[in-house]
């Protein structure tokens, strides 16, 4: 297993009056922002990612959005540069880098070669598609997005593997030479993981590419019915996929007492507004979420009949209960939570989990707390659990083959000569 | 496809290279209408007024109604060389041309590449010039209801208006919002609505007599910008019309038709 931590990094002060409240999405207007408050939350968010890798996460999930006050991290790579640095032995796992806005990718190869070798080849390098959001703040046009998005991709890839100078004149970008002073460590390239909230188009076209799908906190149902569509895919495809092809992001807590869980829990829903946090979601702008040409409308339409009426939107405005109740958020004890992860566990069968944890209104101490406790009761545990249910991560089974890269997982072991030993 | 009940008929034409979706009307000397950003909205007063002296072809543009996907078209320059080629096997001569927003547009371009295709032009509330004053209103940031609200002045007071859209859409109309709005995205996202070099290019038109018509509340694209085509197109004559928004062809149908006319048959 590979077991990781998240969180969206939200803004958090006493003054604006955004934190409880619902706002609208791509509304405030950054003339309320206050860069010493931000200072301070940029180096509390690194620390606590520090003292993560510290205490025995496998991974740390980065993330990216605009223009809006539930995730600071407006550019990745600027967190995973600095952890690539600071930190020691967890991979760094950017979820993701978002292709169609870059009018200039093989900046973007650039900047995640040198986070690859910076970090000693622990770069995971995934790519999204983005949303309405990414494409207003950076004026990206939402009908070009896949194609965008496919382009810039396969340039990466050649920029990354295919010696230089070469030119590459595709219908989005052009170069006349292609020849960066950077190459990834990893061979042949840092591995690729692709997260989605139920797409159907994005599920079929990773399952296609072989990558790591990841789902982003979708109900524990429609996850189950997207991982499956994932492995006939690849069945399709020809190649055998498993539990190293699929992943898993949801709200997992952590705490001394059932109180002081309760209390850090019900924070997921008292922060600054976060669509993607349910209960906290305030309100969408539906001409953003829906530019023209961004998804296909037959994609649209399928995601609706596949996932369920709801869809993913299933999850949003629901009271802190209903969530405890159907697993959305976990919170509690190492005791009280255990069982519920292994039901999550048991259900979808990831071979990575990421715990979305530190949000909303939860304090440094909140989350410090919780993390200790990961390192010191949970992760231990998690990781037995994945070992009796047969849970590997994409560093254990090659995604791409369903070969075993490691003992542990089945890996064949060169023959020794008890003689030399 | 061609109905016999209505005023007008459809049909589906092979012209430079696509299938096009062509709505055809009226009696008399073609007269060529090319729609906005929300797509054709039927066959309106405006329309039924025009036809008793006109035959009015209205294509869809490409992506829109059957019309077939252009995929070579990144931009509005593009498009309009495409249709200035689609003209030529159409056969309708020189033609007069209206078009209004983003169609407004697509007329200036295809007028200043080619001003011989066209007898007249008539451009109203056109997009395609960056307004002096004001900003061309965000359409990718609202709903397509919100933006149609936006557009006229008093939704409520016109009839006409009311009755097309003061309801919730109907599938027909839902589909031509949606395709006519990605083509707009297409054409329009950056920079928004405009090119830099169409003013340069307009002198062009200075044998092609012009008719700008313009809302004095036009919300959508600012006078300035109507004021600007002004400028920019020697001879041309501005027409401004009071209490009347982004669409002065339902807003003041029949002012709108009697400046038309009285400029077409001049």
């Amino acid at each position: 297993m590979l077991i990781g931590h998240f969180t969206e990094q939200p803004w958090q002060d006493n003054t604006t009056g955004l934190m409880g409240t619902q706002s609208l999405d791509l509304s405030i207007s950054n003339g309320v922002y206050d860069p010493k408050v931000g200072a301070k939350l940029y180096n509390r968010y690194l620390d606590e990612k520090i003292y993560a890798d510290q205490i025995g996460f496998d991974a740390l999930m980065l993330n990216e959005h605009h223009s809006t006050p539930f995730c600071m991290q407006g550019v990745t790579n600027v967190g995973a540069s600095i952890l690539a640095r600071e930190t020691k032995q967890a991979k760094i796992i950017i979820l993701g880098n978002i292709l169609p806005i870059w009018d200039d990718p093989l900046w973007l190869a650039e900047q995640l070669a040198m986070i690859d070798m910076i970090s000693y080849g622990r770069l995971v390098s995934g790519f999204v598609r983005g949303g309405g959001r990414e494409s207003v703040s950076h004026n990206a046009p939402p009908h070009f997005n896949r194609e965008r998005f496919e382009e810039a991709h396969d340039f990466i890839i050649k920029a990354w593997t295919t010696p230089g100078p070469f030119r590459w004149e595709g219908k989005h970008y052009h170069y006349r030479y292609v020849n960066p002073w950077a190459r990834p460590l990893q061979q042949p390239h840092p591995p690729i993981w692709i997260p989605s909230t139920v797409s159907v188009e994005t599920v079929k076209w990773t399952a296609r590419h072989r990558y790591p799908l990841v789902l982003l906190a979708t109900k524990l149902g429609p996850t189950k019915e997207a991982f499956q569509l994932y492995h006939d895919t690849a069945a399709e495809e020809g190649y055998e996929s498993g539990t190293q092809n699929v992943a898993y992001l949801w709200k997992v807590h952590v705490d001394e007492t059932e109180e002081l869980a309760e209390a850090a829990g019900r924070k997921y829903l008292s922060g600054v507004s976060n669509p993607f946090l349910a209960g906290n979601e305030g309100a969408v702008n539906p001409a953003i979420m829906n530019l023209p040409g961004h998804t296909s409308r037959t994609s649209r339409k399928l995601a609706a009949t596949a996932f369920g009426p709801a869809g993913r939107f299933g999850t949003n405005r629901r009271p802190y209960e209903d969530q405890v109740n159907d697993y959305t958020i976990i919170s509690g004890t190492p005791k009280t939570i255990l069982p519920k992860i292994r039901h999550v566990l048991e259900y979808i069968r990831p071979g990575s989990v990421f715990f979305w944890d530190g949000d909303g209104a939860m304090t440094h101490e909140d989350q410090m707390r919780s993390l200790r406790l990961m390192g010191e009761e949970v992760i231990p545990a998690v990781r037995e659990m994945g070992k009796e249910l047969e849970l590997f991560s994409p560093f254990e089974v090659d995604p791409a083959t369903g070969k075993p890269l490691t003992a542990a997982a089945g890996a064949p072991q060169p023959a020794t000569d008890s003689a030399t030993t | 496809m061609a109905t016999t009940s209505e005023p007008w008929t459809e049909e589906l034409v092979e012209a430079a290279g696509i299938k096009l979706h062509i709505i055809k009307g009226g009696t008399g000397q073609p007269l060529l209408l090319l729609h906005d950003e929300m797509g054709h909205p039927g066959w309106l007063h405006y329309h039924a007024a025009l036809a008793q002296h006109y035959t009015l072809y209205i294509p869809l543009h490409p992506g829109c109604g059957q019309s077939d996907h252009l995929d070579w078209v990144m931009n509005m320059r593009d498009l309009a060389f495409w249709y200035l080629d689609a003209l030529d096997e159409l056969g309708l001569g020189q033609v007069p041309v209206i078009g209004g927003s983003l169609g407004g547009w697509l007329a200036a371009e295809m007028a200043a590449m080619c001003p011989q295709q066209f007898k007249r032009l008539v451009l109203v509330g056109a997009m395609g010039v960056r307004p002096p004053v004001g900003e061309i209103f965000d359409m990718f940031l609202v709903v397509s209801r919100e933006y149609l609200r936006a557009s006229l002045t008093d939704l409520a007071s016109v009839a006409e208006a009311q009755q097309l859209y003061g309801s919730d859409p109907t599938p027909e109309q839902t589909e031509a919002w949606e395709s006519a709005r990605e083509l707009a995205s297409l054409l329009g996202w950056r920079p928004y609505m405009h090119d830099p070099s169409l003013p340069h290019t307009l002198r062009r038109l200075r044998k092609l007599p012009t008719l700008i018509v313009w809302g004095r509340q036009d919300a959508i694209v600012p006078l300035s910008a109507g004021e600007a085509y002004h400028q920019a197109i020697p001879g041309s004559r501005l027409v401004v019309l009071d209490r009347c928004g982004h669409r002065p062809e339902i807003e003041q149908a029949d002012e709108f038709v009697r400046v038309v006319r009285e400029f077409l048959q001049n």
